[in-house]
């Protein structure tokens, strides 16, 4: 066998916004409780590049997430997605409403904590943005308070656990016509493009994969067993440098997007119909001359 | 090449294809503890399978089904086959013979199957047991190649993973066995070595069906049909009940649906649309899925030695299909050549010549009886005198003249021809012509049988309409047949025998345009794969260059 590597998937909840039920508190701040939470979708790829180091090196897949007690349930998810071997849950009430610095810092110190009392970690995987905040900060902020290598816009991905590097196939600039593949050592912090696939070419994989699914299965139907949560406390964060008010980002409004005037009819005048062109150019003489309709 | 061989994966043995020759195959391999690995091309094992299907469990058989898989026919099967008749169809005159005697010869039970639910039964088990020696089933691989080292057969090669070396390769891939044909063993070349099955699977409610064929919940029925209802092409119908539903179906000599120009749907909606059918369909006709095969005439192709080096073809890919008259064994032999494959190689483990295996399979074919079921000595004889066409022009001269008719027509006659019907030495043996499909049972029709006028409401889909209902999964791209000559000549039989295709229909997979070109006019055929149901026929009756589908694409079966 070879050298077993051990992984962190980080995952966030979203709020379902397919079901349009998204409500905002006063202060302009999403309110969560209100909204039905689900797995960030970008997450899924880190996911599966996490999955896929674990069937063809084995090892161990945590998935880890920070947020209220409800994330529970995305965790769930993850576990099923990924077929992760346990999940850790950061959340404390200290935590809520945190910007992605503080987020990363609070991921960053629930990782120094796992290294100390869990394992040593050699690969964590994030997902390329998230569907609320759209900021695609998280990741590399928190690599940054780790002080690891960072490797984004991953669309393919090796390891050699013996060298103890990876190599990626990356989009340069995120770029779908740019790709280039780079080497970094481990550990290492993985942000996945939404353009990853896993790729299983060996028959022992797939088989090492089905056996993990059936496994998982009965896993997540007792996830609670699997799920470790960690509040401020356990990870001695200051309450002043998280949550709200260690969020330095602050947005100053959402505006609707303007509604396209779909009223009006369109007429149809052919080029060459002199009278119908004439009748035009008199009906945009208001506008040319800058009054809008 | 050598260099990197070792950089392969191996297993002992590796199956291809999870039909029921691959699943007794994997099974047997691991009762002997061989690490076997199991390729299937489907997304579940069913998925792309269809048979009528009665399957059969032999008393002079060395392997039945469930001998290798407990609670089969409990957990995997439909109802049991507990009545069993034969329709002779002269227009709307019908007569019916029991043929409960020929069905019951050498039967230790039969059931009726549907084959999503009973692949995907047999994969799981497989699995089970398989896993246990370090292998297992996948699912979305399809196999596209023998893997050779200095011209041996040494593996596979797939589309979805990297070469695979095995000691033993079965190629269980069924009718259109790509393997085969890569060793040479098969080839696609005659229309008359093959039938084609064409299938409607039929909602109904437990209750309804009990009712309509007068059955307890425990039983189940087998209707077949011949005669003039299909015009002169050569073959015949069936009405199988399933638990909640009944296949519907035909199967033709495919040399015969080409001469005649035929549309397998039509053939089949002359079927559902039969007076006869009447009582059974009720007015309430739901058709859950219209599906089609190729299926392999053991009398002419059953390969005598079919093995090479490492590989054994096991079931249709060795042409083990069996038409014993009306009744179609096909699904029994691939799982008892499957297992004897296995003990072929269990027997032979550890010898050095890869071949052994292969050669000791054979013997077991034959010294099981296995062999002369598929490919009577007689028929083999009869065929190279050229006695059996002297013996049907002159029986067809005799049926056809008026003294003949009667003949057939008398009361003697009419017990004779029962007997004749029941005799599994004499329907193995009867022509392939349109004599024993056609004539006879006409005449027997109309001369015995009771005239029919119930009004038949059904009104089968239209081409289209199955097409739709039907799930694809498209490799958009990336067509898994291409045409070589787009003649007519070449190539315009596949416009009438494919099933998902027909003269004057624009979405089917085949279509015919007659294009002007200096003022001489040419026929030309076109393709599009997106619609094919990949039965396999055009590879035969077109000059195609024919592969499936990648793994999980193409079309998928829900009922089979
Ligand atoms: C309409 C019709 C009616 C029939 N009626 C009956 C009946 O009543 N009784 C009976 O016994 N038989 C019947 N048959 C015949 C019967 O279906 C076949 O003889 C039987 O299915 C053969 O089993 P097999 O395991 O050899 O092949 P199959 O059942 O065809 O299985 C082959 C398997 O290999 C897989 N495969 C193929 N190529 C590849 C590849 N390249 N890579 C990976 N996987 C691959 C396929 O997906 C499939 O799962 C009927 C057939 C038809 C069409
Ligand atoms: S295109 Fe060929 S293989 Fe596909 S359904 Fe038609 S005849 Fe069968």
């Amino acid at each position: 066998m070879e050298v077993a590597m051990r992984s962190i998937a980080l995952t966030k909840g979203v709020p379902d916004f397919s079901e349009g039920a998204v409500s905002f508190n006063e202060e302009g701040h999403l309110e969560r409780g209100k909204t039905p939470t689900v797995m960030n979708p970008n997450d899924a790829f880190a996911l599966e590049a996490a999955l896929q180091t674990k069937v063809r090196h084995g090892g161990h897949v945590t998935a880890t997430s920070m947020g209220p007690p409800g994330y529970a349930s995305v965790l769930e998810e993850a576990m099923e997605e990924v077929y992760a071997d346990d999940t850790y849950l950061l959340s404390d009430r200290e935590l809520a409403a945190s910007d992605t610095w503080a987020t990363a810092i609070t991921l960053s110190a629930g990782l120094e904590k796992y290294i100390e009392e869990v394992a040593e970690i050699d690969l964590v995987f994030a997902g390329f943005k998230t569907a609320d905040g759209e900021t695609g900060q998280t990741g590399p902020q928190t690599a940054w308070a780790m002080d690891w290598p960072i490797v984004t816009h991953v669309i393919a991905l090796d390891i050699d656990p013996d060298e103890r590097v990876l190599r990626a196939k990356r989009l340069v600039e995120g770029d779908i016509d740019e790709i280039e593949t780079v080497e970094a050592p481990l550990p290492c912090f993985v942000v996945t493009d939404p353009e990853f696939e896993p790729t299983y070419r060996k028959a022992s994989h797939r088989l090492t994969h089905k056996q993990l699914r059936a496994d998982t299965q009965e896993r997540a139907a007792n996830h609670e067993d699997h799920l470790t949560t960690w509040d401020h406390v356990d990870l001695n964060l200051d309450p002043d440098y998280i949550g709200l008010d260690g969020s330095p980002t602050i947005v100053s409004s959402v505006d609707p997007i303007p509604k396209a005037p779909s009223e009006r009819e369109a007429t149809m005048i052919d080029a060459d119909d002199e009278e119908g062109m004439t009748e035009l150019l008199e009906e945009m003489q208001p506008f040319a001359a800058g009054e809008t309709g | 090449m050598a260099a990197d061989s070792s950089e392969h994966e191996h297993y002992e043995a590796v199956v291809v294809g999870c039909g029921p020759g691959g699943a007794a195959a994997a099974a047997r391999l691991a009762d002997h503890d061989i690490e076997t690995l199991v390729l299937e091309r489907g997304t579940e094992a069913g998925s792309k399978n269809v048979s009528g299907g009665l399957i059969y469990g032999e008393e002079s058989a060395p392997y039945t089904i469930d001998d290798l898989f407990e609670g089969f026919r409990e957990e995997a099967a439909e109802r049991p086959v507990t009545d069993y008749r034969i329709h002779n169809v002269a227009g709307n005159s019908v007569k019916t013979y029991d043929l409960r005697d020929l069905h019951e010869h050498d039967t230790e039970w039969c059931d009726a199957v549907l084959r999503r639910t009973m692949d995907s039964w047999l994969e799981k088990r497989v699995h089970e047991k398989t896993s246990e020696t370090g292998g297992g089933v996948l699912t979305d691989v399809r196999v596209n190649g023998l893997l050779r080292e200095n011209g041996e057969i040494v593996g596979v090669t797939c589309d979805e993973l990297d070469p695979i070396e095995a000691d033993l390769i079965v190629a269980a891939d069924g009718v259109n066995s790509e393997l085969a044909r890569d060793a040479g063993l098969m080839d696609w070349a005659e229309p008359d070595e093959w039938f084609q099955g064409v299938k409607a699977t039929v909602e109904m409610d437990p209750d309804v069906i009990d009712d309509r064929f007068g059955l307890e919940s425990d039983e189940g029925v087998a209707h077949l049909f011949s005669g003039d209802l299909f015009s002169d092409v050569r073959g015949g119908g069936f009405l199988y009940t399933n638990e909640d539903s009944l296949s519907i179906g035909t199967v033709f000599h495919l040399d015969s649906l080409v001469e005649q120009r035929a549309e397998p749907h039509e053939l089949l909606d002359a079927l559902l649309t039969h007076p006869l059918l009447a009582t059974w369909l009720g007015d309430e006709y739901d058709e859950r899925e219209y599906a089609a095969k190729l299926v392999p005439d053991s009398k002419k192709v059953a390969h005598p030695e079919p093995h090479q080096g490492r590989l054994v073809l096991v079931g249709d890919a060795a042409g083990q299909m069996q038409a014993q008259g009306p009744i179609i064994k096909g699904m029994n032999h691939a799982v008892t050549a499957g297992a004897l494959a296995a003990d072929a190689f269990a027997v032979t483990r550890g010898n050095a010549d890869p071949a052994a295996a292969g050669r000791r399979y054979a013997k077991m074919l034959e010294d099981s009886g296995t062999m002369d079921k598929l490919r009577p000595r007689r028929y083999d004889l009869a065929r190279t005198v050229g006695e059996r066409d002297v013996v049907t022009s002159v029986v067809d001269s005799v049926l056809e003249s008026p003294i003949g008719s009667i003949a057939v027509g008398n009361p003697i006659a009419d017990r004779l021809l029962k007997r004749a019907y029941n005799s599994p030495f004499l329907v193995s043996m009867l022509p392939d012509t349109a004599t024993g499909y056609v004539t006879l049972p006409s005449v027997i029709g109309e001369t015995h049988g009771k005239t029919i006028h119930w009004e038949n409401e059904v009104d089968p889909p239209s081409l289209e309409e199955r097409i739709g209902d039907l799930t694809y999964n498209t490799d958009v791209g990336n067509p898994h047949i291409e045409l070589v000559d787009e003649s007519y000549e070449a190539s315009g039989a596949a416009v009438a025998a494919c099933p998902v295709s027909a003269e004057e229909f624009g979405g089917g997979c085949y279509r015919s345009e007659t294009v002007e070109t200096n003022g001489t006019e040419e026929t030309l055929v076109s393709l599009d794969t997106q619609p094919c149901v990949e039965c396999g026929t055009c590879a035969v009756v077109a000059d195609t260059e024919w592969e499936h589908p990648r793994g999980g694409k193409g079309v998928e079966y829900r009922e089979g």
